[in-house]
């Protein structure tokens, strides 16, 4: 069936208004609401609730299960999952909110929760941490603070997860070394005799993904921050940031990474036998399961090439997004939900993550998992500060440096000093932007 | 239904009675005006549904920019004063934090276009010569260089981050197996970045402006060739004196058209080199997406926009200029 010109021009024309008038939306901020208190379970009428998140890699499977176990387990609420990747993940989330057509639940990352409170789209949720059956005794300490922004609460710890060490064992037998390297010097040590025992280049260091990780778990090791507390200034090109890159180049400089490595090839080397270490997320963990089911590989903390232990580490947190228009009956499914995932955080280890939660880390299902080794660590995990645009900030500068230094484009501290700059400018139009 | 079907009768009705009236020597002036009317005002109405697109999806899109452009604008805060001018100043005076990201992107992007645009004329117009001959597997070649053109743009990067990976690359593997060098940072560092770029971008989309200049030669008469050679003109000279002037009218469709894609490049460096080394790569479209999308200054970034649209305009003006003026005084059409 075709148009006529009349129906045609009726239908652009209606095209056109609703344009007009969704572009001049805007009328209606989210609003802070938390619901009324949910009972031993939500006993409203059925609802339905969208939970957003980012778990595209070897997470994603996990998750969807602990969704279908939860649809599974009562009759009256059905959660709709919406996989975004990360990348995308923040912006798409706070433009559905301010447009009225946001998810009810989220998972996402700790260091964004002050961002996403400035830009309204979390609920402080302080006053229902009760009801959602959790509290500070069971997770943590930092992983716990980590979810406070500003005095309220946002996120609920899902899991934590950090960079670690990864080692072709096959090679390492080669070389006969029967540890992982716990110093520098044993690191040193092991890189050496990796390339006389035929490795030529054991341990490639990327300029791009997951450079910046291994940058700032070196600055934290020698004793630096990368951004001072009040987000008022970047302090990552003190003399620890400068050690940190200057021991990342060195790597090339030395021979133990070929130069000029480009996205991601680290980690296909190290798949394909060519590199023995690498540090990446633990998250890579199913991956590595899955593409490459011939690698003998272990997974170890990240050595401490630095004056004290220290390791970049991030955290999935939950949390319970505003609305312009809320619902009590969702909010009230929405925490329901969030208590399941808190309650069944075990086999969330499946994810190749750290469950949050103390008591989820006793049971076999974590004990038993590969990446059962590095929460040794979780003492010294850190997490980025959770101030409003450092992660953005962070992007246009410290990596840009990182990357740069790497290639051999610039000095650590001349690169480092210039971001810093740069990042302290961000910063302080953050500050305003946020304050007023 | 009833409705749309009498009308149309009604306008065959009219269409009828204007060209009998149209067609009679004894029409008075006042009916011949009232036809002319009546033919304006169906061009309106043909027009009206682009018109409206038009307005809708342009003209209201780049008054709100200018609108956001004066405003400190980030949707997701309550607030969003006005600050004037405030954005453009600080960006064309340095003092806007994001001032020195986005004058290399535009660098980058001029750099980008002056190193794209020439071969993206020339090759294709080479190509499209070839392919204007008859040969065994014609149509073949042709649907050959016009394939890559079909993929979407992250299917090109990605298969050429592969390819062209310095350490696990293929490219480089095979130099190596021949004896050239391979250790080339292709993705990684500078000239080789640019190189890699502008390579895929012509071999992605040079089909395009190849089968646009092969129907411009098909359009060519073949007297003309012939004439030439009863005159005895070389095939240079044949290519000068008659392919050229007779391409000249779709010369100015691929160039706008090739410098307006140059100019917007993104997809390569968002995907290839990842914007690096550093941000030598970043193109101003990409720096404004940054800017806008990914971290919410809206403002900052609709002032980037303006002042590039301030320039593609001032370019596409000189391109207008540099083709009609050479219409006027050769007058070959």
């Amino acid at each position: 069936m075709s148009l006529t010109r009349r129906q045609f021009l009726k239908v652009a024309g209606m095209a056109g208004v609703g344009a007009a008038i969704g572009g001049c939306g805007g009328a209606g901020a989210p609003l802070i609401a938390t619901g009324p208190e949910l009972g031993e379970a939500y006993d409203g009428p059925p609802v339905t609730i969208s939970y957003w998140n980012g778990f595209t890699g070897g997470d994603g499977p996990a998750m969807r299960q602990l969704v279908a176990d939860f649809n599974a387990s009562q009759d009256r609420i059905r959660v709709e999952q919406n996989t975004v990747r990360w990348l995308q993940y923040y912006q798409r989330v706070i433009a559905a909110i301010h447009a009225g057509k946001g998810p009810d639940v989220g998972a996402l990352h700790v260091e964004q929760l002050g961002t996403l409170a400035a830009r309204q789209a979390v609920n402080p949720i302080e006053d229902v941490v009760g009801e959602l059956g959790v509290g500070p005794d069971d997770y943590p300490e930092q992983v716990w603070a980590g979810g406070e922004y500003d005095g309220h609460r946002y996120g609920i710890p899902l899991d934590v997860h950090s960079l670690a060490s990864y080692s072709n064992l096959d090679l390492l037998e080669q070389a006969g070394l029967d540890a992982p390297p716990a110093t520098a010097d044993e690191l040193q040590q092991q890189l050496t005799a990796l390339v006389d025992a035929g490795v030529p280049t054991p341990f490639w260091m990327p300029n791009m993904w997951p450079a910046h990780l291994m940058f700032l778990s070196l600055l934290w090791q020698f004793g630096g921050e990368p951004y001072a507390e009040d987000g008022s200034r970047a302090t990552f090109d003190s003399d620890a940031g400068v050690e940190a890159l200057e021991w990342m180049r060195r790597q090339i400089d030395e021979g133990f990474s070929p130069a000029n490595v480009a996205i991601d090839s680290q980690y296909t080397a190290f798949k394909n036998g060519e590199g023995a270490f690498t540090w990446d997320g633990i998250w890579q963990i199913n991956d590595l399961q899955t593409t490459a089911p011939d690698l003998r590989w272990g997974v170890a903390p990240v050595p401490q090439i630095g004056d004290q232990p220290a390791v970049w580490a991030n955290s999935h947190q939950l949390v319970i997004f505003r609305s312009r228009a809320p619902d009590d009956n969702r909010l009230m499914a929405a925490k329901a939900f969030v208590k399941f995932l808190a309650e069944q955080s075990s086999a969330w280890s499946a994810a190749g993550m750290i469950p949050a939660r103390n008591s989820a880390r006793e049971e076999p299902e974590f004990t038993e998992a590969p990446q059962a080794p590095v929460a040794e660590a979780i003492p010294a995990m850190r997490f980025l500060p959770t101030l409003p645009g450092v992660p953005d900030v962070q992007v246009q500068t410290l990596e840009i440096a990182v990357n740069e230094t790497i290639l051999g484009l610039a000095e650590p501290r001349a690169a480092l000093e210039g971001a810093a700059a740069q990042a302290t400018a961000l910063m302080q139009a953050n500050l305003r932007k946020f304050e007023r | 239904m009833s409705n749309t079907g009498l009308s149309s009768t009604t306008a065959a009705a009219d269409a009828g009675s204007t060209t009998r009236a149209g067609g009679s020597p004894r029409v008075r002036p006042t009916e011949r005006d009232s036809a002319r009317r009546e033919e304006t005002r169906d061009a309106y109405l043909f027009l009206a549904p682009y018109l409206l697109l038009f307005v809708v999806f342009v003209i209201i899109p780049i008054g709100y920019g200018i609108w956001i452009s004066l405003h400190n604008y980030d949707y997701s805060l309550p607030d969003k004063p006005f600050i004037g001018l405030a954005n453009y100043t600080g960006l064309i005076d340095g003092s806007s934090p994001f001032a020195a990201a986005f004058w290399q992107s535009m660098r980058a992007t001029w750099l980008f276009t002056v190193l794209s645009v020439p071969l993206l004329l020339i090759i294709p117009l080479a190509v499209a010569l070839v392919m204007n001959h008859r040969f065994r597997g014609r149509n073949v070649f042709r649907a050959l260089y016009f394939a890559p053109y079909v993929l979407g743009v992250a299917v090109v990067a990605v298969l050429w981050r592969y390819l062209l990976d310095t350490n696990i690359g293929l490219l480089t593997h095979y130099l190596g197996l021949l004896g050239l060098p391979d250790t080339i940072p292709w993705l990684t560092q500078l000239p080789w970045g640019w190189a890699s770029l502008v390579g895929v971008t012509v071999w992605w989309t040079l089909g395009f402006n190849a089968v646009i200049y092969l129907a411009a030669l098909q359009e060519i008469s073949p007297e003309l060739y012939e004439a030439a050679r009863v005159d005895g003109a070389t095939a240079w000279q044949r290519f000068r004196s008659v392919t050229l002037p007779g391409l000249r009218p779709v010369l100015l469709f691929v160039t706008s058209v090739t410098i307006i894609a140059s100019v917007n490049m993104f997809g390569q460096s968002y995907l290839m080199t990842l914007g690096g080394p550093g941000t030598a790569t970043r193109t101003a479209i990409y720096q404004i997406a940054d800017t806008g999308l990914t971290n919410f200054n809206s403002g900052a970034a609709s002032a980037m926009s303006m002042i590039f649209s301030f320039f593609l305009m001032l370019v596409s003006v000189v391109v207008f200029f540099l083709f009609r003026d050479r219409d006027a005084t050769g007058g070959a059409r």
